[in-house]
C-alpha cells in the first residue's frame, strides 16, 4: 500500500481569476486518514491559501461536504485509502455557487428552509404545567428518520433537478417539512401544504433517488417526498369531492 | 450604514440561540443579531451525545441534583447558582420538548431518563445518543420563527467595541466578502463556547478556539477558574472523537492491558456486573482520567501509533442493546477507527473535553463590564466548579442562555445611547486586519505554532501539573506569542480568507493558554480537574475561591480570588464507590490515588 | 409567540454575487453517472408504455372492424420491424414495472393498526398483485380458445 497519494484540488480565486483551476498536492496516506486530513495537511504544511469548511470531524456538523471524484461526500468520513493509488479529485459541492476554492454558498437552502416552517406549529400552545406531549416510541419512529438531517447539502448536490432548476425546493427542505408533518405534536401540516404542493415543491421531484443514495445520515429524503406526493394528492382529491371538509 | 441592533449575540450554538429566543419572546420589540463564524447548525453543541440532566423522576429531588453537582464540582460551585440551575433545568428541557425536541420516551410516551456518571439518581434526559444534535437543531429551527432575530452567518467577531466603560457592539469580518464591519448594540452576549483546541487531543471541533473568552479578556472582563479543564476519559486516539459516557452507563468496562478493570484500585468501588451509580466506570470524569495517568505511569496501558490507550469493553452488552441504546457509538467506531464494538475492544484515552472556567458572570449571565453578558461554555457562573458532571452542560446552555438573554434584554431596554464615535474604532481594526495581517512577511507557520502550543499545554498543564511544568509552560507560551506576532500568511485575498481567521483564532488561543497556565500556577492545591502533584491536597482554607484573571493595561495578567458562595452544603470530602445503597465510603484495597482531592 | 411569520425577511441571503462562480450543468449531465442514465432510461420507458397503449387500441379497433381487418392487423404485427419494436417495448415495460415497484416501498408507507408494514412486504404485495392480474388475463384468453 502506497503511503502517499495525490490530491487534485479545485481552486477558485475570484480576485484573480474567473475560472476554476486545479492544484495538485501529494499528501501522506495512513489508513486512518480521511480526505479532510489530507486537506488539513495541505493547508498546514503546503499551501496556506486553500480555503474550505470543516469543524467536528465526526460527521455531525455537516460542514465538510465536497465532491470527491465526482461524488458528493463528507470529507471527514471518506478514507484516502479507499481511493488508492489515486489521484483524488476534490471539488466544491455541485449545484451551488462557488465563493472561493472549496467553499460554496448555501444561502438558497437557508432561505427555502424557513418557507417550510420547520418548527412545531400548534393551534394552541400547551402550558408547561401540563407536562410533556405524550409520544410513544412508535409515534417517534414515524418521523425520527427525517429528524436526522445534518444539513450537509450532499442531497442537493446529487439532485439533477436542483442542478437544472435552482428554484426546486429540494430534498432536505422537504424532508424537514415532513419531519414536522409526521410529528404527532405538530398541527401545522396544513400550514406547510401550499409551499410543498407548489410547482417547485414536491412536484418538481421526479424521483431520481440520488439524494437518498448520498445521504450520510440515511434520512431518505426521496422517500419523504414521494410520501408527501401521495398525501398531497389525497388532500386535493378530498378538497375536490368534499369541499366543505369531512 | 453601520448595522445596529439592540442585542448582539456572538455565537449561534445552544446558548446563543436559546438567548435569542428568550429575548424575542419576552421582548418582541427588541432587534436581535446572532453573529456566528459558522452557520448555527455547525456549532459544537451539535456533537454532544449523552444527555441533559433534569430532576423529574418521582424518587428524585432538586436537592439531590444540587448535591451531586456540588460534590462533583469539588465544592467550587456557587451554590445559589446551582440551586437556580437545578430548579430551572427540568422546565427548560420541557420547554424544548414543546418546541419539538425528540426526547427518548418510555413505552407509555412519557419522557425517559437514564443514569449518568456522577449522578446518584436517574435524571438524564436523552435523545437517543445525539442529544446535542437534536437540541441544537430544535433551537435553530425554532429560532427561525422570530422575525426580530437577524442572523449574520459566517461573520467573525474580532473585537468588542468598548466606550465609556460600556460594551457597545462588536467589529466583525464578513467572511464571504472580507468586509470589516462594526455592528453596534446596547448589549452583547458572548456564547462562543470553550477552548479545547488549545490542547492536542480534544473532543472539541476545529472552531473551539476560545474566541469569546479572549475577546472579553482583552476588553477588560475577567476570566474565572481557567485552570479547570476537564478531560473526558474515553476519547478515540488520533481523532479525539468522544465515546460517550452513555457507553459506560449502559454497562461498558474500562480495562488495562491485562484485561483488568483497573478502576477498583483507585477508590472507585468494587467491580459489579451491572453499572452502579457513582461507582467504578460511572465515577466522575476527573477521577477516571487521573486513574488512566496512574496506569500509564505503572506501564499497564497499551501502546498504539497514536499514543497510549486503555480499552473500553462493550462486547458483553450484545448487538441488540448496543444498536438500541448507543447506536452512534457503534457508528463512530466503525466509520472512524474501523472497528466494531460488538466484536472488538475500543482504544480510548483521556481527551480534553470541557472548560469549566470562562468569562466571569453572575447568576444572570452579566459580566462586570456593563453591556457585556456571557452564557454557555464560554461563561463561568459557576455551576460546574472544579469538575463538571456529565449531562449538566446541555441544560446549562438553556438555563443560562435564557437568563443572560433576559438580563441583556432588560439592559438593552434602558435605551442607553450608543456613542457614534465608537465607529471610529473600526478604522484601527481595519488597519490591523487588512494591512498588518495581510501584509506580513513573517516566517512562522500558523500550524507550527499551534502544534507547539498544544504540545506544551499537554505537557505543562495536562491532567497532572507541577509548579515547574507550569513555569516551563508559561515560558513556552511567551515565546510562542512573540513568534506569532510575525506569522507567515500566504493568503492575501479578502474573499473567505480562512488563513486570516486561523491566525486570529491562534492569537485567541494563546491568550487563553496564558490564562490557563497563570491560573494553574497560582492555585497551590489540588481540586477536581486541577491536580498539582506538588500540592496534592485540597486546601479549603486558602482556595475555596474562584480565580479571576484580569488583563492589565500593559498586557500582563493579574489574579484575584473570589470566595465561593456556600448556601446549604458545607464542603465535605468527595466520596465515590458506594456499592451498597446504605453505604458509607467503600474501604477499597490497593494503592489509592496519590492526589488528595477527596478520598 | 405564534409561529405565523411567513418567512423571516430579516435574514439576508444574497441570491447573486458577481464573483460567485455558477458552473453550468451540461446538456449531457445524464451521461455522467450510471445512476443518472438509469433514471433517464426509466423515464423514457413512458414512451413505450404509450406505444403499447396505442397498439392495444389499434388491436381493439381491428377486432371491432371484423375478421378481415383483424387478419390485416396480425399480418402487420408480424413484420420484422414491428416484432423488433414490440420486443424492445416489452423489455422496457418490464424494466418500467420493476423500477416502479422498487420505488413503491419508499413512497408507500402502510400502517396496519400501529405497526408499519415493512418495505419488502409492500414490494411483495405489488408483485403478487401483478402476477395475479397477469394470471387472470391469461386464464381469460386461454379459456376462450
Amino acid at each position: 500500500m502506497a503511503d502517499r497519494i495525490k490530491l487534485q484540488v479545485a481552486r477558485y480565486r475570484p480576485e484573480q481569476e474567473s475560472e476554476v483551476t486545479y492544484d495538485e498536492f501529494e499528501v501522506p496516506c495512513p489508513k486512518d486518514w480521511v480526505v479532510l486530513d489530507g486537506l488539513n495537511h495541505v493547508k498546514d504544511q503546503l499551501d496556506g491559501t486553500l480555503a474550505y469548511r470543516w469543524s467536528c470531524r465526526m460527521g455531525i456538523c455537516g460542514s465538510c461536504g465536497m465532491m470527491v471524484n465526482g461524488e458528493p461526500k463528507l470529507t471527514c468520513a471518506t478514507f484516502l485509502s479507499e481511493y488508492a493509488p489515486g489521484p483524488i479529485r476534490v471539488e466544491p459541492l455541485r449545484n451551488f455557487p462557488v465563493i472561493r476554492d472549496l467553499i460554496v454558498d448555501i444561502g438558497d437552502f437557508m432561505r427555502k428552509l424557513v418557507t417550510v416552517k420547520p418548527w412545531i406549529v400548534r393551534d394552541e400552545e400547551r402550558p408547561l404545567s401540563a407536562g410533556e406531549y405524550r409520544q410513544t416510541p412508535q409515534e417517534m419512529d414515524e418521523y425520527k428518520q427525517y429528524s436526522m438531517c445534518i444539513n450537509c447539502m450532499l442531497c442537493y448536490s446529487a439532485c439533477p433537478i436542483y442542478g437544472l432548476d435552482p428554484k426546486f425546493l429540494g430534498p432536505a427542505a422537504i424532508a424537514l417539512a415532513q419531519r414536522y408533518n409526521l410529528d404527532n405534536r405538530d398541527q401545522g401540516a396544513g400550514a406547510r401544504m401550499d409551499v410543498l404542493s407548489a410547482h417547485e415543491g414536491i412536484w418538481g421531484c421526479t424521483f431520481v433517488g440520488e439524494c437518498t443514495k448520498v445521504c450520510p445520515k440515511h434520512v431518505d429524503p426521496a422517500g419523504s417526498i414521494q410520501r408527501y406526493k401521495l398525501t398531497a394528492a389525497l388532500e386535493s382529491m378530498k378538497s375536490f369531492f368534499l369541499p366543505r371538509g369531512t | 450604514m453601520t448595522p445596529s441592533h439592540d442585542v448582539v449575540l456572538v455565537g449561534g450554538g445552544g446558548a446563543g440561540l436559546r438567548a435569542a429566543i428568550a429575548i424575542a419572546e419576552t421582548n418582541p420589540r427588541l432587534n436581535i443579531a446572532v453573529v456566528s463564524k459558522v452557520y448555527p447548525m455547525r456549532s459544537h453543541t451539535v456533537s454532544a451525545e449523552g444527555g441533559a440532566a433534569g430532576a423529574i423522576a418521582p424518587d428524585d429531588s432538586l436537592d439531590e441534583h444540587c448535591y451531586d453537582t456540588i460534590s462533583g464540582g469539588d465544592w467550587l460551585c456557587d451554590q445559589d447558582a446551582v440551586e437556580a440551575f437545578v430548579k430551572e433545568a427540568p422546565e427548560e428541557l420541557l420547554r424544548l420538548e414543546h418546541w419539538g425536541c425528540p426526547w427518548s420516551r418510555e413505552a407509555d410516551g412519557r419522557i425517559a431518563v437514564r443514569p449518568f456518571g456522577g449522578m446518584k439518581k436517574m435524571r438524564t434526559w436523552f435523545a437517543a445518543d445525539k442529544t446535542g444534535f437534536h437540541m441544537l437543531h430544535t433551537l435553530f429551527q425554532t429560532s427561525l420563527k422570530y422575525a426580530s432575530v437577524v442572523r449574520y452567518d459566517e461573520w467573525f467577531v474580532t473585537r468588542l467595541l468598548v466606550d465609556d466603560g460600556r460594551v457597545q457592539g462588536v467589529i466583525a469580518i464578513d467572511l464571504k466578502s472580507g468586509k470589516i464591519e462594526a455592528i453596534t448594540a446596547r448589549a452583547v452576549i458572548l456564547c462562543t463556547g470553550g477552548c479545547g483546541k488549545v490542547f492536542p487531543f480534544t473532543t472539541n471541533a476545529a472552531i473551539k478556539s476560545g474566541d469569546g473568552m479572549a475577546l472579553a479578556y482583552r476588553a477588560g472582563a475577567p476570566l474565572k477558574d481557567m485552570e479547570f479543564m476537564q478531560y473526558h476519559p474515553t476519547g478515540l486516539p488520533f481523532t479525539g472523537i468522544l465515546i460517550t459516557e452513555a457507553a459506560r452507563s449502559e454497562g461498558g468496562y474500562l480495562i488495562n492491558k491485562d484485561g483488568y478493570r483497573y478502576l477498583q484500585d483507585y477508590n472507585l468501588g468494587t467491580p459489579q456486573p451491572q453499572p452502579v451509580f457513582r461507582s467504578m466506570e460511572l465515577g466522575p470524569r476527573d477521577r477516571l482520567s487521573q486513574a488512566f495517568m496512574k496506569e500509564l505511569e505503572k506501564g499497564r496501558t497499551i501502546e498504539t501509533p497514536y499514543g497510549h490507550v486503555v480499552h473500553l469493553d462493550l462486547r458483553h452488552l450484545g448487538e441488540r442493546k448496543i444498536n438500541a441504546k448507543i447506536p452512534f457509538v457503534r457508528e463512530l467506531c466503525m466509520k472512524y477507527q474501523n472497528l466494531d464494538p460488538v466484536k472488538d475492544l475500543i482504544p480510548v484515552r483521556p481527551v480534553v473535553h470541557y472548560m469549566m472556567g470562562g468569562i466571569h458572570t453572575d447568576i444572570n449571565g452579566a459580566t462586570p463590564l456593563p453591556g457585556l453578558y456571557a452564557a454557555g461554555e464560554a461563561a463561568c457562573v459557576s455551576i460546574n466548579g472544579a469538575n463538571r458532571l456529565g449531562s449538566n452542560s446541555l441544560p446549562e446552555l438553556l438555563v443560562f442562555g435564557a437568563r443572560a438573554g433576559k438580563a441583556a434584554a432588560e439592559y438593552a431596554s434602558l435605551g442607553l445611547e450608543i456613542n457614534p464615535r465608537i465607529i471610529a474604532q473600526k478604522t484601527d481594526e481595519h488597519r490591523r486586519l487588512e494591512h498588518d495581517l495581510l501584509n506580513t512577511k513573517g516566517k512562522a507557520r500558523i500550524a507550527t505554532i499551534r502544534d507547539e502550543m498544544q504540545k506544551s499545554m499537554e505537557a505543562s498543564a495536562g491532567i497532572y501539573r507541577t509548579g515547574a511544568s507550569l513555569r516551563k509552560g508559561m515560558e513556552e507560551i511567551r515565546r510562542l506569542q512573540e513568534r506569532s506576532a510575525d506569522l507567515a500568511i500566504e493568503d492575501h485575498s479578502k474573499t473567505f480568507n480562512t488563513e486570516r481567521v486561523s491566525a486570529l483564532e491562534l492569537s485567541c488561543m494563546l491568550d487563553v493558554a496564558e490564562s490557563i497556565v497563570t491560573a494553574a500556577t497560582r492555585r497551590e492545591e489540588s481540586r477536581g480537574a486541577h491536580q498539582r502533584t506538588d500540592f496534592p491536597k485540597r486546601d479549603d482554607q486558602r482556595y475555596l475561591a474562584h480565580s479571576l484573571i484580569y488583563r492589565n493595561a500593559d498586557g500582563s495578567a493579574r489574579v484575584d480570588y473570589l470566595p465561593v458562595t456556600i448556601t446549604r452544603w458545607p464542603p465535605a470530602e468527595r466520596v465515590y464507590g458506594e456499592a451498597k445503597p446504605h453505604g458509607g465510603p467503600n474501604k477499597a484495597t490497593g494503592s489509592a490515588l496519590s492526589s488528595g482531592a477527596g478520598v | 409567540m405564534r409561529a405565523d411569520t411567513q418567512s423571516n425577511q430579516a435574514h439576508v441571503y444574497t441570491d447573486y454575487h458577481p464573483r460567485w462562480l455558477r458552473q453550468r450543468v451540461s446538456t449531457y449531465w445524464w451521461l455522467e453517472k450510471p445512476a443518472y442514465f438509469a433514471f433517464i432510461l426509466r423515464e423514457s420507458t413512458c414512451l413505450f408504455v404509450a406505444w403499447f397503449a396505442i397498439y392495444l387500441l389499434l388491436l381493439i379497433n381491428a377486432v371491432a372492424d371484423g375478421p378481415a381487418a383483424y387478419q390485416a392487423f396480425m399480418a402487420w404485427s408480424a413484420t420484422p420491424w414491428m416484432i423488433l419494436l414490440n420486443a424492445v417495448s416489452f423489455a422496457l415495460l418490464v424494466f418500467h414495472a420493476i423500477t416502479f415497484f422498487d420505488a413503491a416501498p419508499q413512497a408507500l408507507v402502510v400502517h396496519l393498526g400501529r405497526t408499519r408494514v415493512p418495505g419488502p412486504l409492500v414490494l411483495l404485495g405489488h408483485y403478487a398483485a401483478w402476477i395475479a392480474a397477469s394470471a387472470a388475463v391469461v386464464w381469460l384468453l386461454v379459456r376462450g380458445s
